[in-house]
């Protein structure tokens, strides 16, 4: 009886530990606070929340990285620690809780999913500063923050649009929310801006972190015609599949070069180590408050970096002209006319969509196959 | 030269022994592990093993992780027992969340006991009716219930996608993909507040109770596990094999539903995408861990609720990689396997 069983069960079992074999790499182990001798100020104890493993290469990547940047800055006036894959489910309120209650007097929560557990924390620990990424939620103790990565994703998109042969270009999504959906816009629009033929392909996978999936959607996308990928997940995956197949691709989130030095052709890349600074200089300081920070190329928060030798240098030009723009406030993505992909006209010719326009943005515009999920 | 010799009958002691064994084992790789990272191993033992358990806080958190685990291995393990191959025990958790979502948003805000109970009743539903169509496939066309009930977790997976993303998405939640939360009326309360534990853990604790009472002091259940082991003696016995399937798959189905239940209406107050984080194909490693025996699934699930929760205490305590919670699963899971070899095993010394 038991045997027969256990032939079935190892094979079950089997099965469950390889959707378990998430990667993770070895980080550094967080030092103790250096006692010193003559009696200094403790250090400030921040704590991190991370949705993925630092060794995503991408999303969870660069935040990590933005807290290497920050223990540069600061030193030994800061004492970080992180918890990885914590997933958005009643987990997150778990871990949360426990990284305040140990002392952390400020507590960065790294996805949207952490938003009302958060909520909950901060209500409970007044004296913490909490910050939540991507969210729309603030309390007392608590605010949001988020870049534009929109921008880096248009000069992805110039890039592109001069790239393609097949003048289809894909796009691994995420989950559908705005920021995902201005960003398969943003690229879109700016490959249109410099090849009018343009069209985009999206195909959603629902998570923000699961190679597999991103990997099968790379596929997809490329057998229906895709030579150029981005994508908003929070992987590899997606470069990777491009080199395999012998396509293009871009970085997302990380410089990826690694990943595919054949297929990829440039990394919209997040330093988050400015706001990450910012926000601690600020506690260290006492000038804290409740307020929502958006940032782009402007501040440094969104670059396009490591744009391959493929690339002719007229369209490298091109993508580093785009880039100055934005980051000199000369150029906005987001101007009319724009018409939705139902021809609807959603900006009226020389109008520019302010930040709650942007925030709010959940149709395709004209190029991009296909609906939004559920969007209107 | 050691050899493997077959037993004339299986161990029992091993059988028990075996978990213990394999505890052992997990717990040396750990502290085998902490050394490799360079830290104390007992410091690291303890931060893992000892200090999720130190204060009411911990202990609660602990339950509440238990919960949907436990309630999902008590209903597999029962299906086991009987032969039937259900691995949908994540779906019938989903669809119980997505049925007790409805209730929850579909009653007006008010101060009744009885709307909270009313959503734990919609999920227990959801949940039988889900592990109901497996039922139905396999009793009705013989479709093998193991690919059944694994389909029909996705099928389940992307309605509640469907869900939080169109008809329930929360109006004013800025197009994320998330409902309203629910009223203070239509949720779980917890059993002392301020911590998170809440009813749901009491109902796992009786069900596992109740499940020792089915198991091994009631005429149906001893039907069920005789259609298991040996389906020639029982249609011999005139033992109807259609009730071992439709009872084990709906009691399974209803006890996956309130696990989902108690996770939307309890610590989350909403339903996500990210409602589960796969409790119901983890309650299949609970449930063997246990035996098939509802003891030992509340103790698997203590345990497996010990690594998750000391995995992360490792990681914001110790600054050890998130990866050691997988790693650590993986070698009990591995442990266990190898080590029930010896129940129809043993070794010989020649």
């Amino acid at each position: 009886m038991f045997s027969k069983r256990g032939v079935i069960f190892a094979a079950i079992a089997a099965a469950g530990l390889v959707g378990l074999a998430a990667c993770g790499k070895k980080e550094e182990p967080v030092k103790p606070a250096v006692k010193a001798e003559t009696p200094k100020p403790a250090p400030l104890k921040i704590a991190f929340a991370y949705v993925g493993p630092v060794g995503d290469g991408g999303w969870t990547f660069a935040h990590d990285n933005g807290r290497k940047a920050a223990i540069k800055e600061f030193g030994d006036r800061i004492q970080t620690s992180f918890v990885e894959n914590v997933p958005e489910s009643a987990d997150a309120e778990r871990v949360i809780r426990d990284m305040a209650s140990q002392g952390n007097k400020l507590v960065f929560g790294t996805t949207f999913g952490y938003m009302e557990p958060m909520l909950k924390v901060a209500g409970e620990f007044k004296e913490v500063r909490f910050e939540h990424a991507t969210g729309f939620k603030s309390a007392d103790n608590m605010r949001a923050y988020d870049v534009r990565a929109y921008e880096g994703a248009y000069v992805a998109g110039v890039i592109a649009g001069k790239m393609t042969k097949s003048n289809t270009l894909g796009f691994v999504a995420s989950i559908p929310i705005p920021e995902v959906v201005r960003n398969i816009n943003a690229f879109t629009l700016g490959a249109q801006s410099v090849n009018p033929k343009v069209k985009t392909k999206v195909v959603w996978v629902n998570k923000w972190f699961d190679p597999g999936k991103e990997a099968e959607a790379a596929t997809a996308l490329i057998n229906g015609g895709a030579d150029i990928l981005l994508q908003n997940t929070d992987s590899s995956a997606v470069l990777q599949t491009a080199e395999k197949m012998g396509k293009y691709a871009f970085g997302w989130d990380s410089d990826m070069t690694a990943y595919g030095p054949k297929a990829h052709l440039a990394s919209s890349i997040i330093n988050w180590g400015p706001y990450y600074k910012k926000a601690i200089k600020d506690v260290l300081d006492g000038t804290w408050t409740v307020e929502a920070n958006w940032w782009g190329m402007k501040q440094g928060a969104i670059d396009v970096v490591s744009i391959s030798d493929v690339v002719p240098a007229e369209v490298k030009k091109l993508a580093e002209d785009k880039k100055a723009e934005i980051r000199e406030g000369k150029f906005s993505i987001w101007t009319g006319p724009l018409t939705d992909n139902t021809g609807k006209q959603v900006l009226a010719k020389d109008t520019t969509g302010d930040d709650k326009f942007v925030a709010s943005i959940m149709f395709f515009v004209k190029g991009v196959e296909g609906k939004v999920p559920s969007g209107k | 030269m050691p050899r493997l010799e077959p037993r004339a009958e299986a161990s029992q002691a091993m059988r028990f022994a075996a978990p213990l064994v394999a505890l052992l084992v997990t717990a040396g790789i750990t502290a085998c592990l902490m050394f490799g990272f360079g830290r104390d191993p007992v410091d690291g033992m303890r931060v893992f093993f000892v200090v999720p358990l130190e204060s009411a806080r911990g202990l609660a958190e602990i339950g509440l992780k238990m919960t949907p685990l436990l309630l999902c291995a008590l209903g597999l393990a029962l299906c086991y027992r009987a032969n039937i191959w259900n691995i949908g025990a994540e779906g019938q958790l989903l669809a119980g969340s997505i049925a007790a979502t409805g209730m929850a948003l579909s009653i007006g805000p008010g101060n009744s006991h009885v709307a909270g109970l009313l959503v734990v009743i919609a999920g227990a539903a959801g949940g039988a009716l889900w592990a109901g169509l497996t039922a139905l496939l396999r009793d009705r066309w013989n479709a093998n219930e193991i690919l059944v009930s694994l389909m029909l977790t996705y099928v389940a997976q992307l309605m509640v996608l469907y869900l939080v993303n169109g008809p329930w998405r929360d109006p004013a939640g800025m197009n994320f993909p998330v409902t309203r939360m629910f009223d203070a009326a239509a949720s779980v309360g917890a059993i002392v507040p301020p911590y998170r534990l809440n009813w749901g853990f009491v109902v796992a604790l009786v069900a596992a109770a109740f499940g020792w009472v089915f198991l091994f002091r009631s005429r149906i259940g001893y039907r069920l596990q005789v259609s298991g082991n040996a389906p020639l003696a029982a249609r011999f016995a005139g033992f109807s094999e259609r009730e071992g399937i439709w009872v084990s798959l709906l009691i399974c189905g209803t006890l996956a539903g309130l696990a989902g239940a108690f996770e939307v209406a309890g610590p989350l107050g909403q339903l996500t995408a990210q409602v589960s984080t796969g409790y119901g194909f983890a309650a299949i490693i609970v449930a063997w861990l246990g035996r098939l025996t509802p003891l030992g699934c509340v103790l698997a699930s203590f345990v497996m609720s010990l690594i998750v929760i000391g995995g992360e205490l490792s990681q914001s305590r110790l600054g050890l990689p998130g990866a050691i919670t997988m790693v650590l699963q993986g070698v009990l899971l591995l442990a266990l396997l190898s080590a029930d070899t010896f129940v129809n095993y043993r070794i010989r010394w020649r």
